[in-house]
């Protein structure tokens, strides 16, 4: 597996391939923790005003600008703050917070304490998904160094602000990821997902006022203030500030997380010559999902010489979206039904079950699913499954809905021979009538 | 299902009173839990302390939720609402080496079928299911985050990865 940046510095790879990278004294060694001292001494809404200007939108999936976010917490608030990172990675296709805990593990400690300054808040929380145990042992370590050279606990670097940071781990549930389910989770409850507004910023945590960021966002932090939000931003576009991970799965030769600047032109070269081309040389890229399992599946014509840029606008334009930034490459082999099919039966094991369209939605469709790779699919089953997905995306009680509908309806779209073949009535596709 | 004792809550077949101890090492660290989060919101600490009990017992079982009612100063459902939730909590006994194999789209394309079929026909077990002895249980489970270094499956909490035949059967002799 690759770990690498292209056509950049490596900024959030920087310390990925340092020996001992993961100790504070080679991250100090690095430059670690000079952006916490600077960020001290700046006023906690200049620490706000860079993010902003850095054009940092959060990497969790939503990809909402950071420092708008951070603006909404009220100052005046007299209950405590929180700051809480989401380590709970479990979109499909995404494995980019992992490798940062696990190897500059100093990085988030640091962002998470700059972001308590700017914030007013005295704890943070690092909530990770539950099998992610050997990271919680190595954040664990870390947190100790920090405390122990004063970087953590009270009074930091003598500048009078108290910050502490603890970690805790989910059991294994997606939902969790979702930031208000995360939220009911770390309070020792069932995932379920919080009625917005009250936005987390306002009641979060505790019903105190809460940010939740992802990982790769609150990393970036320490890069924002050591060169100033506009060099930040620079690195990539205008509205996509900086360099972002993508995690690369699937039928590529080199599989891995590169950090490219945003902006990146373009796709099909990211896949056909950065990832190492296809990983059997005689079959042909199909299909492309560029940003986790809930975005829109692309084919390859969308790809191929369409000079689709990497960043939130381009892939929009290409007919997805960066979502987490977890590529699943997919050659001729794959049969789009059965790999939309392995997707929503994610989506039902996952769905929280607490609102009716997305319980009972992802139920039926795994059903038809079922009966359809059974040689049992009817014409009239894709038409019945966009109807099932239109009554669950926008319908359901948070997002998780959306994102079981989206690659199917997406799949139906650009894929339709490999549903009609199913559809036909004929027993496993062995007949290919009506494509 | 292998070695499913009548004490199972979610088998409805008897819910017993019986409070499971622990060592005073065991308390202690269940203590140092509760340490990170406000002392009026001690349930926080329910997701890792449940973590404890199933080291500790092997599974999420009766006795060791009402130990955890009882600590947390919470009603025994409340305790099991949240246990019944999530995924790794395992609410029937499991083999001793948990093996989770990666079924999700990454790891399906690049060979988890080959992997799952060898290590169940290996096992003699189907997925889901305990080997007489007690030594191994077979899930599939849903993406565990390693899907550039698929296919994968995750014993215990030990991660496996780019997985081969060949691997696998090393990997199982080393399970003592
Ligand atoms: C079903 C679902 C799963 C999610 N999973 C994650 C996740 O694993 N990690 C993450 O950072 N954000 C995840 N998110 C997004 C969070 O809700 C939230 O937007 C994010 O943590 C905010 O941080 P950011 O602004 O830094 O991206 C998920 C959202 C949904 C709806
Ligand atoms: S959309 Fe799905 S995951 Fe979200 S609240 Fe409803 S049932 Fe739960
Ligand atoms: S798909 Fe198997 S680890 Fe992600």
């Amino acid at each position: 597996m690759e770990i690498k940046a292209i056509g950049c510095e490596p900024l959030q790879l920087k310390m990925m391939h340092v020996k001992d990278g993961h100790t504070l004294k080679v991250y100090k060694d690095h430059g670690g923790y000079a952006a916490l001292e600077k960020a001290l001494k700046m006023a906690p809404g200049d620490v706000i005003e860079e993010v902003k200007t850095s054009a940092l939108r959060g990497r969790g999936g939503a990809g909402f600008p950071t420092g708008m976010k951070w603006s909404f917490v009220p100052k005046d608030s007299p209950k405590p703050k929180y700051v809480v990172c989401n380590a709970d990675e479990s979109e499909p296709g995404t494995f980019k917070d992992r490798y940062l805990m696990e190897r500059d593990p100093h990085a988030l400690i640091e962002g998470m304490a700059i972001a308590g300054h700017a914030l007013g808040s005295k704890t943070g929380y690092i909530y990770t998904r539950g099998e992610y145990k050997y990271l919680i042992d190595i954040m664990d370590v870390a947190i100790a160094e920090a405390r122990e050279a004063g970087l953590l606990g009270k009074n930091i670097l003598g500048s009078g602000h108290d910050f502490d940071i603890h970690t805790h781990t989910g059991a294994g549930a997606y939902i969790c990821g979702e930031e208000t389910a995360l939220l009911s989770s770390l309070e020792g409850f069932r995932g379920h997902p919080r009625m917005k507004p009250p936005f987390p910023a306002v009641e979060g945590l505790y019903a105190c006022p809460t940010v939740v960021n992802n990982v790769e966002t609150l990393t970036a932090v320490p890069q924002i203030i050591n060169m100033g939000g506009l060099a930040w931003r620079d690195l990539g576009t205008e509205k996509s500030g900086g360099t972002k991970l993508w995690s690369v799965s699937g039928h590529v030769k080199k599989p891995g997380v590169y950090e490219l600047p945003m902006g990146y032109k373009d796709l099909e070269k990211f896949i056909l010559e950065d990832c190492g081309g296809m990983l059997r040389d005689d079959k042909k890229l199909k299909a492309c999902i560029p940003g986790g399992s809930s975005v829109y599946i692309m084919n390859a014509e969308q790809i191929v010489g369409k000079g689709v840029t990497m960043d939130y606008e381009g892939l929009v334009a290409g007919g997805s979206s960066v979502g987490s930034g977890g590529f699943i490459v997919m050659d001729e082999t794959v049969d789009i039904m059965e790999s939309t099919k392995n997707l929503t039966e994610f989506y039902k094991h996952e769905s929280c079950g607490w609102c009716t369209p997305c319980r009972e939605g992802t139920d039926w469709l795994v059903k038809i699913f079922n009966r359809i790779s059974i040689g049992e699919g009817r014409p009239e089953d894709a038409q019945l499954m966009l109807d099932i997905c239109d009554n669950i995306e926008g319908k359901s009680f948070c997002p998780l809905g959306d994102a079981a509908a989206w690659p199917i309806q997406s799949a139906i779209k650009q894929f339709p021979g490999d549903f009609k073949k199913w559809l036909a009535g004929k027993a496993n596709g062995v007949v290919e009538a009506n494509v | 299902m292998a070695g499913a004792t009548a004490t199972s809550y979610t088998d409805k077949v008897l819910v017993t009173d019986e409070v499971a101890e622990f060592s005073d090492a065991v308390v202690a660290e269940m203590r140092s839990h509760l340490d990170k989060y406000p002392a009026e919101r001690s349930r926080s600490a329910l997701i890792p302390l449940l973590f404890v009990i199933q080291r500790e017992r092997g599974w999420i079982d009766n006795p060791g939720v009402n130990f955890l009612a009882k600590f947390l100063d919470l009603e025994v459902t409340d305790v099991w609402e949240t246990a019944t939730f999530y995924s790794m909590f395992n609410l029937r006994p499991v083999g001793r080496h948990h093996i989770q194999i990666c079924k999700t789209l990454s790891c399906k394309i690049m060979g988890e079928p080959e992997i799952t079929e060898h290590i169940c026909s290996k096992l003699g077990i189907h997925p889901g299911e305990t080997t007489e002895d007690g030594k191994f249980t077979v899930s599939l489970v849903e993406c565990l985050g390693s899907c550039g270094t698929a296919p994968m499956m995750q014993i215990g909490f030990d991660y496996h990865e780019d997985l081969t035949v060949e691997k696998v059967d090393k990997i199982l002799e080393a399970c003592k």
